[in-house]
């Protein structure tokens, strides 16, 4: 029978609206407000999960982000399954499916469970010291180290839900909607403002809107009941935009802001349909107003992490907002006031408090004599020294603490109870200040990191500020608002508050035991596993940094980035090397502040919208006709036309052999083309290719190559002279963006004086290549008025054409060595003027190719591709190109660089062919050339770029880079595999028709 | 993500824009000249400092022109915008 601890409604959950969930395959019911964890304290469970490294039992810690041990899967096994959501964030609703994680088979016995045991042998570092050696084992280790390691289990389905992205522009944004953040919202937009408010939470009012006792007070009035009034106000505002669920998640320079809102998670899965389940907010606000609050920080003893422990600040919030009591016999200890709040709130709600334990010895405030009035017992100047309870906590074992806070000494005394509640003070929550690039200070007096430096126009307010009580805050808030808006008066002037809080604080980081620390389990991160003692170990290990110290044993490095932990962390350091917790630093905190989910940062750019795709005008002919695609750059490009039952290597062979036999048609409208014109646009030619420009004659086309200012080859292709200060210039296709931006550039900064345009038209032309020995007849019927002749048209050569009305520009150019014309065509004729070409070519058996047997065609002819044959490394000279560069000009991009000391080495990686001593071997593309292959270590000469088996030579063929291999041809070396070494000569990079007979057939 | 004002088009995100190295590095006009010492100096040596640093930027998403920037390096804060040809600003 599940026990009911709801104990006093509250305004905040509606007891009229059950929602049944399940947790674990057991149904529950919960109410409408309620949170997973909520819900599962009322119904008694506190046991939730097992920790990471030592499986030990854990339980809800927080009711907050900060959670580090209720983290639970959502929806297993299903494609909206959910790991490592907090337990303490998720609202529940019908239908809810939440399991435990990192247990098995179940949280209530957990084979991992022997870790605990084994925990003196596993020690911070234990992974890095143990499985080093031998190394070749390491595959092994990996294998069970993988499968034991992580929390929760990702999806295997695509995600079925919608997400998007928005940006929002504003004056101020405000993070938080706690009591100072309503405070400074209210100013701000009342102060014409456009304003922006957000809170992770679904309620606004933070901490003070289940403030209910007489305590604290603001003008005469409860603090809660004078925040509702405020709140019921400030919805009114129009320039005041208020987002609930919506937490902030990154904080970067320029005031620009990331945040998640979440829109359908509290909902039921039925209501989610086609709408959109979290946005990712993109603000940019002119100021950003800090207003996160604190985090309550826990102690640190032996055991202070079974299920039933919770933070003072968490069992309040329970009681006070859930109505749920976490124990029927509750224990608080504390080393300030905070627990007293706790223990007369649990007292008026009658929920029994079986003793507070208090570390400091002389205190004294209004809250301590009401909580004596209670008759609940304190013991001042105690400290817990353990726990015990596997499952749930079930007796705390306390002692006195010396003067120096160093040692527990006198006799124990044991306190049973099935809830204990820490505080250690508050830490300010300054992740996002500190994210901005914001410098923190150290305040000695309650051991507070706060904000001391801003890098934009942010302020930090509130308890994240290091202003904790509502007196504080109410005399704070308003003054440094005025003053960071430059504004007069606000309507917070004079106020009275009054808070009983007093604010002495005996800061002890790790508290002592009567045990040696060796013996004890005092965890700093929950999450990780890392207790003080990793701490002490790693310093003695020599680590000091912290930063280190993080790292190596993994303290704040869990999906709460050790939001509870880390000043502790810290406080340990500083104590054990002495030095000052001012000049330790902290550790980086990064974004998220809490996990994103990957739909949330893609947004809407899933699918076919992860990226553009570029499709040329006749993409829809290969579509139609089985084209295999290739992505190039942005573009999908047509690999190969298999015919049913082809292989792709069936394909290639055949359209490679049908190109050279006879005619083949290839669609190279991707290729970039730039406009060129000006009066100077012979001499910007001259001063970006290596070869000369100026006597090109009008009509004619030419091969330029494109270095880098270093000498190494960057682009290449055809430029045309179509008038005396017109040229269009082709680049490869993935080099089109960058060649045009690398031109503008030199245009822009270096040579402003010269008369150049520089035009993109890749987009604006469609292109149809047509080759093979028949390629004149079918183009010269598809193009009937324009003479053919060799001598009217020859290789390398340009005439404009009309196809019927259709204006075109057909240039008699060839990539694959055979005679060969591209004719292009405005895009929107690309697809009819290719259909003419197929149907025409009909007779001659014309064979539509893609890029591979282009690129094999190529290889044979030795024809280099930019970026497949050379990579930033290859100078024109090392590519045997040394024909292409003049010697005459006096300066191009790049000239110089070709005679520096490195790229007149002899000894350079150059571009040779290489053959197989077995004709059919097809060396593979990346494989390592050696010569010697006896010699230690072996000697790495080059590597192969190209290789494919020509149809046509019948025989396998390769381009390849090989030191020195200029002066090698002939030379026999060794390509070694895996299970065989291959022969090969280095040859001649040109396999076929050197004599370019069939160029210019 | 910070914001550059284009001297061309007005503020605007800096996802806009691409950064370009090492502003007021003149290409030499006699490269032919130089020692090889002297042309790699040029070519590879750039400052990296902490403080103001000078660096060319362009508008790549909008209208494609290149202009120069003064930032602090260690906070992202540009302090001055201007174009190609004019001086760095001295303040």
């Amino acid at each position: 029978m599940t026990k009911n601890l709801r104990v006093k409604s509250s305004k905040f959950v509606d007891e009229t609206y059950k929602i049944y969930f399940k947790f674990n395959g057991k149904t529950y019911h919960g109410y409408k407000g309620d949170t997973l964890a909520s819900a599962l304290l009322a119904n008694d469970i506190h046991l939730v999960g097992r920790s990471f490294k030592y499986h030990r039992p854990r339980g809800i810690m927080t009711a907050g982000s900060e959670e580090p041990n209720a983290i639970v899967q959502l929806h297993k096994n299903t494609s909206r399954t959910e790991p490592n959501v907090r337990a303490t964030e998720v609202e529940i609703y019908e239908g809810l499916e939440a399991s435990s994680q990192n247990c098995w088979p179940s949280v209530n016995f957990d084979i991992g469970g022997i870790n605990n045991f084994l925990s003196p042998i596993l020690p911070a570092g234990f992974y890095y010291k143990t499985f080093m050696w031998p190394a070749s084992f390491w595959k092994k280790y990996e294998y069970f180290i993988r499968k034991s390691a992580g929390l929760g289990k990702s999806p295997t389905e695509p995600d079925p839900d919608i997400y998007e992205h928005r940006y929002i522009h504003c004056d101020v944004l405000v993070i938080g909607a706690g009591i100072s953040g309503i405070i400074a919202a209210k100013i701000a937009a009342k102060n014409g403002f456009k304003t922006v408010l957000v809170d992770e939470k679904p309620y606004l009012g933070g901490s003070t809107i289940y403030q209910n006792s007489e305590y604290f007070k603001i003008n005469n009035q409860i603090s809660s009941s004078w925040l509702d009034k405020e709140i019921n106000e400030i919805k009114k505002i129009e320039n005041l935009e208020i987002k609930t669920r919506t937490s902030v998640a990154a904080f970067h320079g320029y005031n620009f802001l990331l945040a998640r809102e979440d829109l359908l998670d509290h909902l039921p899965f039925n209501q989610r349909n086609n709408k959109i389940r979290q946005r990712l907010l993109k603000i940019r606000s002119k100021k950003v107003i800090n207003a996160t609050g604190s985090l309550e920080r826990p102690l640190i003893f032996d055991n202070n992490d079974r299920p039933g422990i919770l933070l003072s600040s968490a069992i309040n919030k329970y009681a006070n907002l859930y109505g749920v009591a976490c124990g029927k016999k509750n224990v608080l200890f504390t080393n300030n006031d905070s627990v007293y709040e706790t223990a007369i709130s649990l007292n008026s709600k009658g929920i029994n408090v079986e003793a507070i334990i208090d570390n400091r010895e002389e205190v004294d405030s209004k809250l301590i004599k009401e909580t004596e009035n209670n008759k609940i017992k304190v013991y001042k100047g105690y400290t817990v020294v353990n726990t015990s309870g596997y499952k749930r906590i079930n007796k705390v074992t306390i002692m006195q603490l010396s003067k120096d806070g160093q040692k527990a000494i006198g006799s124990k005394i044991s306190i049973n109870c099935d809830c204990l509640g820490i505080s250690g003070g508050w830490t300010p929550a300054v992740h996002l200040f500190t994210q901005s690039g914001g410098k923190l200070k150290f305040r000695e007096e309650d051991q507070v990191f706060i904000p001391n430096k801003y890098s934009s126009d942010q302020i930090s307010i509130g308890s994240c500020n290091g202003d904790f009580t509502i007196d504080e805050i109410l005399l704070s808030v308003p003054k440094n608002i005025k003053q960071f808006l430059s504004i007069k008066k606000t309507d917070f002037e004079n106020f009275q508050a009054h808070s009983s809080f007093n604010k002495s604080k005996r800061n002890i980081w790790l508290l002592p035991s009567d045990k040696n620390i060796g013996k004890t389990m005092p965890f700093v991160d929950f999450q990780n596993d890392a207790t003080a003692k990793d701490i002490k170990l790693a310093l003695r290990e020599g680590f000091r940094s912290i930063e280190h110290v993080k790292r190596y044993t993994t303290t704040g490095m869990g999906t709460d980035q050790g939001k509870l932990g880390n000043m502790h962390a810290l406080g340990i350091i500083s104590e054990t090397t002495g030095s000052k917790m001012g000049e330790l630093g902290t550790t980086t905190f990064r974004p998220p502040y809490t996990p994103l989910t990957f739909g949330t940062i893609v947004g809407r750019n899933v699918g076919e919208y992860f990226d553009t795709f570029r499709k040329t005008p006749i993409h829809d002919w290969h579509v139609r006709n089985k084209a295999e695609f290739e992505n190039v750059g942005q573009w999908k490009r047509a690999w190969y036309y298999p015919k049913s039952g082809e292989s792709m290597h069936d394909a290639v062979q055949r359209e490679s052999k049908a190109a050279r036999d006879s005619a083949g048609i290839l669609d190279a409208s991707t290729l970039g083309k730039i406009d060129i014109q000006g009066t100077d646009a012979s001499e910007f030619l001259n001063r970006v290719y290596t070869n000369a420009w100026s006597k090109l004659a009008i009509g004619k086309c030419r091969y330029g190559l494109m270095l880098n200012e270093d000498g190494m080859v960057y682009d290449d292709g055809v430029t045309t002279r179509l008038a005396e200060n017109h040229y269009i210039m082709t680049t490869t296709t993935g080099g089109a963006a960058t060649v045009l931006g690398k031109l503008e550039d030199y245009l822009q900064t270096e040579w402003p004086e010269l008369d150049v345009y520089l035009t993109s038209v890749t987009d604006h032309y469609a292109t149809v290549s047509v080759c093979g020995p028949n390629s004149k007849q079918i183009v010269s019927k598809v193009i009937p008025d324009l003479n053919f002749s060799n001598e009217s048209f020859p290789h390398m050569s340009f005439k404009n054409a009309k196809i019927g009305k259709i204006k075109c520009r057909v240039m008699r150019i060839s990539f694959t060595g055979e005679h060969s014309y591209e004719i292009n065509v405005q895009a929107s004729y690309g697809k009819s003027v290719w259909e003419r070409c197929m149907e025409i070519g009909k007779e001659f058996n014309i064979t539509p190719y893609g890029t591979e047997t282009m690129h094999l065609l190529r290889a044979e002819k030795g024809f280099i591709i930019v970026g497949q044959d050379t990579d930033a490394t290859m100078t024109p000279i090392d590519l045997q190109m040394d024909w292409i560069v003049s010697k005459k000009k006096y300066d191009f991009i790049g000239k110089r660089s070709l005679y520096r000391s490195d790229t007149i080495r002899e000894d350079r990686k150059q571009l040779v062919g290489l053959l197989t001593e077995d004709p059919d071997e097809v060396l593979e593309e990346g494989a390592q050339i050696v010569a010697d292959i006896n010699k230690s270590p072996v000697e790495m000469l080059g590597h192969v770029t190209s290789s494919y088996y020509s149809p046509n030579l019948k025989k396998s063929i390769a381009l390849g880079v090989v030191r020195g291999g200029k002066k090698m041809l002939g030379q026999k070396l060794i390509i070694p595999m895996e299970n065989k070494k291959i022969n090969i000569t280095v040859a001649d990079p040109v396999f076929l028709d050197k004599e370019n007979k069939r160029l210019n057939a | 993500m910070f914001l550059i004002n284009c001297p061309y088009c007005g503020e605007r995100e800096q996802s806009e824009f691409k950064a370009g190295g090492e502003a007021h590095i003149v290409r030499p006009k006699q490269p032919t000249e130089l020692s090889d010492d002297q042309w790699a100096e040029y070519l590879f040596m750039r400052k990296n400092i902490k403080g103001i640093q000078f660096e060319r930027w362009i508008h790549i998403h909008g209208c494609r022109k290149w202009f120069n920037v003064a930032r602090d390096t260690s906070n992202d804060v540009i302090k001055a915008v201007y174009k190609m040809g004019e001086k760095p600003p001295t303040n």
